[in-house]
């Protein structure tokens, strides 16, 4: 009962729970896993304080290189490729189908395609192990039954293929989110700019680049932030389909991260590794904040 | 961020009719039949385990993959269901998700009115800070978090789960909420305040019911991100009898038993429930991905 709403007093009180559950949950672990970084520890007795060396071991590992270099190319399956052909996608949809066949044809291929996003990841990667099985997956058996047997592969087992396998795996997966995102930016546009644009005769590649692009960067850089950061946070795809393997081919941070930690018994480095990923995404993070900021502030 | 920016799109109909009848050309099927392939190739995955979790080995083995089953055979999934005791993983994946969502509600629910309603002190520090724990990955969080649970004798239960995944997610509730508490008509909370009620009593007789849209969809969110999660419930749930769905599927990957009709079988078990969630929750989602979009 305490003071008038006017006044900001006495609200203080409703974020103690909050505090002391982040505190419990994200600030101490979080801090706890830097302390690890800077020792040699296996998880059982006490860590033993190491200064650097895990990160001068880290800077030598050609796997953590390898690992980061793999999420490169992840980043162009899950974020590039996902949110271009998205913008298109989403561009046609909107202002074709809706417009041609109706918006009902339009929600029905945006539901499909966004289908593959609300599984359970686990589940879905279940699902690609068996399509890309070497044996009886059904990929091969398609290419063999259509006369492409020569083109049949050991999709996720063979180091020169699984990780471009388990790129197809991950536009298959992440496609339907800039679909919808970009869909729901195209609603806030006022149709009469559409309608200018069409009495000016421009053709519908002019309007997608002039006024459909420009129209959407909010969500355009929304989409994109928010898929990079999830291609260097992948960890439940690659272990269901690979476990990094063959040869470490698919080899991706938080998987070394998981190894170390938990397979090998190497706490110190694991938590390095993860410290070093945490770095690398709160920095992708404010950079892309910043530069979405002065986009708009030019505009 | 707001979720009052969702509007029906306003397109005239005659509009698009007489552009229907001008463009009534080959270009509209080929990129109708475009698109429809593409669809296929998104689905088809989910048909395809769908057709072949009802064929027995046999069946498999002759006609394989793309032939329709020659009868329903249910013993794979039947065999699987009770080999796994799947039952038991369902429930464990519903009461967790439920858990989270209720309680990670209510915690975002609580941040939010003193951040964005109360405008604490500091507050775009604190704002800062949930942005910045909603950005992390688990790897940073979980061998400290392992450690502890060990120690606090929650290792291996669902209630460390529930704690953290509650946290985890009202990270993002809290940040979200924020911004919608933060445009909340001040007239209302002055009303309530002239009649008398307290802070807390405005807070559950005001804020939040007409909030509730929102609400729903952090919900909705929370329910379905927390069903889906792997990373530390693999790491946490390491009994039978505490697995959630997809650790418990995740796990048999490799498995001798898994052979392509077995697989199908417990990917089908797998992807139903979510199916039915997404099918249950789809105006939500719909409306909410856009506000969704920071995770």
């Amino acid at each position: 009962m305490a003071g008038s709403v006017t006044k900001n007093r006495g609200y203080a009180v409703y974020l103690i729970p909050g505090v002391l559950a982040s505190l419990g949950v994200i600030v101490v672990p979080l801090v706890m896993t830097v302390y690890y970084s800077f020792t040699k520890w296996t998880g059982v007795g006490d860590p033993r304080w190491a200064g650097l060396e895990n990160y001068r071991r880290l800077v030598e590992d050609t796997l953590f290189w390898q690992s980061f270099g793999n999420i490169a190319l992840l980043v162009i399956a899950m974020a590039v490729v996902p949110t271009l052909l998205g913008l298109v996608l989403a561009a046609v949809l909107f202002d074709y189908v809706a417009k041609h066949f109706g918006d009902r044809w339009a929600g029905l291929f945006r539901s499909g395609y966004y289908l593959p996003q609300v599984l359970p990841v686990a589940v879905t990667g279940i699902v690609w192990t068996w399509i890309l099985h070497p044996g009886y997956g059904a990929l091969n058996q398609i290419l063999d039954t259509v006369g492409l047997e020569g083109l049949a592969k050991n999709w996720l087992g063979d180091e020169d293929y699984a990780l471009y396998s388990v790129m197809a795996v991950m536009i298959w997966f992440q496609l339907g989110y800039p679909i919808v995102m970009f869909m729901s930016g195209l609603s806030r546009i006022d149709p009469s700019l559409y309608e200018a644009a069409d009495l000016d005769g421009a053709t519908w590649w002019q309007r997608f680049r002039k006024i459909t692009v420009h129209m959407i960067r909010p969500e355009f850089y929304v989409v994109l932030v928010t898929t990079t950061i999830a291609a260097l946070k992948i960890f439940a795809q690659v272990f269901v389909l690979t476990k990094g393997g063959p040869a470490n081919s698919t080899m991706v941070p938080s998987y070394f991260a998981y190894e170390n930690y938990f397979e090998k018994a190497r706490v110190g480095y694991g938590s390095a590794i993860s410290t070093v990923l945490t770095v690398l995404i709160v920095i992708l993070a404010f950079l892309f904040l910043r530069l979405q900021h002065r986009s708009e502030e030019l505009r | 961020m707001t979720l009052a920016t969702e509007k029906a799109p306003a397109r005239t109909e005659e509009a698009g009719s007489s552009e229907a009848v001008k463009h009534r050309d080959p270009v509209r099927f080929v990129v109708l039949a475009a698109l429809l392939v593409l669809l296929l190739l998104l689905v088809g995955p989910m048909l395809a385990v769908a057709v072949n979790a009802f064929k027995s080995p046999a069946d498999y083995a002759a006609n394989g993959p793309l032939s329709l089953p020659a009868d329903l055979y249910w013993d794979g999934i039947v065999d699987f269901w009770n080999r796994v005791n799947f039952g038991r993983k369902l429930w464990n994946s519903f009461i967790t998700a439920l858990a989270v969502s209720v309680f990670g509600v209510v915690l975002s629910i609580l941040n939010a009115y003193a951040l964005g309603i109360g405008r604490v002190k500091g507050r775009v520090w604190f704002l800062v800070f949930f942005l910045v724990a909603n950005l992390l990955p688990q790897e940073v969080l979980v061998y400290p978090l392992y450690f502890i649970a060990k120690e606090a004798g929650l290792y291996d239960s669902l209630i460390a789960i529930v704690v953290i995944f509650t946290v985890i997610q009202s990270a993002f509730g809290t940040y979200l909420l924020t911004s919608v508490y933060a445009e909340f008509p001040r007239e209302l909370l002055d009303a309530a305040a002239v009649d008398g009620a307290g802070k807390w009593r405005t807070l559950w007789r005001v804020v939040v019911p007409v909030s509730g849209p929102t609400l729903a969809v952090l919900f909705t969110f929370f329910f379905i991100w927390t069903w889906n999660e792997f990373f530390l419930p693999l790491i946490f749930l390491v009994s039978n009898d505490n697995q959630t769905v997809p650790v418990a599927l995740g796990v048999l990957q490799g498995d001798r038993m898994m052979d392509a009709t077995t697989t199908s079988a417990s990917a089908l078990i797998g992807i139903l429930p979510a199916i039915l969630f997404f099918l249950i929750f789809q105006r939500t989602l719909t409306r909410g991905i856009a506000a969704g979009a920071i995770k």
